[in-house]
């Protein structure tokens, strides 16, 4: 079987196309082409076999200078759990002090990834 | 109240910031640098741009809009740049006298040796389209709506239409959609999008969002608030085929369809402008037509990737450094020339001796190709020829000289950079 995939991995946005058993998808009987890195290879096979984005959004900021806290995932997360994550969000405050990198939320939605902050807010 | 500075950067965006530390890492002291910021906080657009795919190029790691900017405003901080918040600059004169006003400093006659323009630009609005029909609320920019969901905490509407695909237009409509919203289609007046294919795949196809190209919206119905639009299919004209027209309900529109460098403050000080970029006329050194006056990023011509506009501005910064301690003397400037598809060129003007190696000439051109050859002309003689796998509108290139091709812009009086389609 054939597919093709745009990488999303940065802004080139490879064509990627995707040769693989469909019987029997496992990382060494798949193959890649048209990417012009390795980070495109990992991005399709991972596409193919289990989809997943890095989520960016925000959570509300107990601050007296920001109402809301700009916040991404540590790590991609699987795609089909991004609205999931967004119901998760939205029950999340942050509370002044912050710094970039803090840790709002453990074992976020998947475990081993946090959701973390993206800005630091002093007051 | 009256104030002397030696470099006056206006904008605290990410322009302003990277001037300012090219200004200060050239040898200026933090107490005679002062950034002129009309938000509350630095980092200016990058504030409210969440998403992530800024800084591949700088730091080699995807971030964060507010991450990139944090990067800049932390070595700001460490090096106690001067900066005011909150402060707008109402006017300023080619005698680099600036007016500005902010609740703390009320109003504030501001003298600059140099001065570095750094306002960033404006989304064109509904306006500058022409598109009939009533006016209702819940017509938006795309960047209007951005700043109202990840800044405010707003979510400007429920069932959306978004004309424009440019990134900023898919952006949002990932945007809207993770918030709650339903966007019901895209609207492109071309027949391809100028935004990245990354944004089209992760931001419409992953939440089944429809892209139709070559449609517009051709008609706003709803009085107090927005009901629904009226799209049409264009020809290659690009005018709206009769018979096409399809209403889609929907209570919010968001306009993605371009960007202008906000140069109303520059005005005053009567520099020469480039009619196809709306920014400054400037030379290799970021200078514009008026000595000491410097401009950089999206003021100067609107960038794809923040990256380059850092670059840039650091550039202008080191510029106006050199500036105020009188190592740019003004002297006779050649000028480059965009032809045959190219739009444009900055700089326009350069100081032909002291161009180097590390001397970039960016350009644009007007439409997609494919396997055509870039040329560069030094008075009418050819002395460079580039293969170009494709190039396109959405895509700012760039192209440095050297060796005999490096030797002969040095002398030249004219640069003309051209596309040439008979390979």
């Amino acid at each position: 079987m054939e597919k093709t995939f745009t990488c999303v991995v940065c802004p080139i946005g490879c064509e990627l196309t995707v040769n693989y058993d469909e019987n029997d998808i496992i990382d060494e009987k798949i193959s890649v082409h048209g990417n012009s890195c390795p980070r495109g290879e990992k991005y399709a096979k991972t596409e193919l076999i289990h989809p997943e984005r890095t989520l960016t959004s925000i959570v509300k900021c107990d601050s007296s200078t920001l109402s809301m806290l700009p916040v991404k995932t540590s790590s991609p997360i699987p795609k089909e759990k991004l609205f999931e994550a967004m119901k998760l969000i939205n029950t999340i405050t942050a509370k002044a002090p912050i710094k970039q990198g803090d840790i709002l939320y453990k074992n976020f939605v998947v475990d081993g990834v946090d959701l973390v902050a993206c800005r630091s807010v002093k007051v | 109240m009256t104030e002397n500075i030696k470099i006056a950067i206006i904008g605290g965006g990410p322009a302003g910031l990277a001037a300012a530390l090219g200004a200060y890492k050239q040898g200026v002291s933090e107490n005679d640098i002062l950034i002129i910021e009309r938000d509350s906080c630095l980092g200016g657009i990058l504030n409210q741009c969440i998403h992530a795919g800024f800084g591949l190029h700088r730091f080699g790691e995807e971030l964060t809009g507010p991450e990139y900017a944090e990067r800049f405003i932390k070595q700001v901080e460490d090096t106690k740049i001067g900066y005011v918040t909150d402060a707008m600059v109402l006017s300023m004169t080619k005698e680099k006298e600036i007016t500005y006003i902010s609740p703390s400093k009320g109003l504030v006659h501001l003298k600059a040796e140099a001065v570095i323009l750094a306002m960033g630009c404006r989304e064109r609005t509904r306006g500058a389209l022409n598109i009939p029909g009533s006016r209702p609320a819940g017509i938006f920019s795309a960047g209007t709506a951005q700043r109202f969901v990840n800044i405010e905490g707003y979510l400007p509407g429920k069932e959306v239409v978004i004309l424009g695909s440019g990134d900023i237009g898919l952006i949002m409509a990932r945007r809207m959609t993770l918030e709650g919203a339903k966007v019901k289609a895209v609207c492109e007046l071309m027949p391809y999008s100028s935004g990245l294919a990354r944004n089209i795949a992760q931001c419409l196809d992953d939440f089944d969002i429809p892209l139709k190209l070559s449609h517009t919206v051709v008609d706003i119905h709803g009085k107090d608030r927005l009901t629904g639009v009226t799209i049409a299919k264009v020809g290659s004209d690009l005018k709206p085929i009769k018979g096409t027209e399809e209403m889609i309900e929907c209570d919010t529109l968001l306009l993605s369809v371009g960007l202008i460098p906000e140069n109303e403050a520059s005005k005053g000080a009567e520099i020469e402008f480039d009619k196809i970029t709306s920014g400054a006329v400037v030379d290799n050194f970021r200078q514009t037509s008026v000595n000491g006056i410097f401009a950089c990023g999206n003021v100067l011509h609107v960038h794809d990737l923040v990256d380059f506009v850092s670059a840039e501005s650091e550039l202008a910064g080191r510029s106006a450094a050199k500036y105020v301690t009188d190592r740019i003397k003004s002297c006779n400037k050649s000028i480059t020339k965009p032809t045959g598809g190219v739009r444009y060129i900055v700089p326009q003007r350069y100081i032909p001796e002291t161009v180097d190696e590390k001397t970039e000439f960016f350009f644009r051109v007007g439409k997609n190709y494919r396997n055509v050859y870039l040329k560069v002309f030094c008075d009418g003689k050819e002395i460079m020829k580039k293969k170009l796998l494709r190039a396109a509108p959405g895509e700012m290139e760039h192209i440095t000289f050297k060796g005999q091709a490096l030797d002969a812009v040095r002398i030249s009086k004219e640069l003309e950079i051209t596309i040439d389609e008979e390979v």
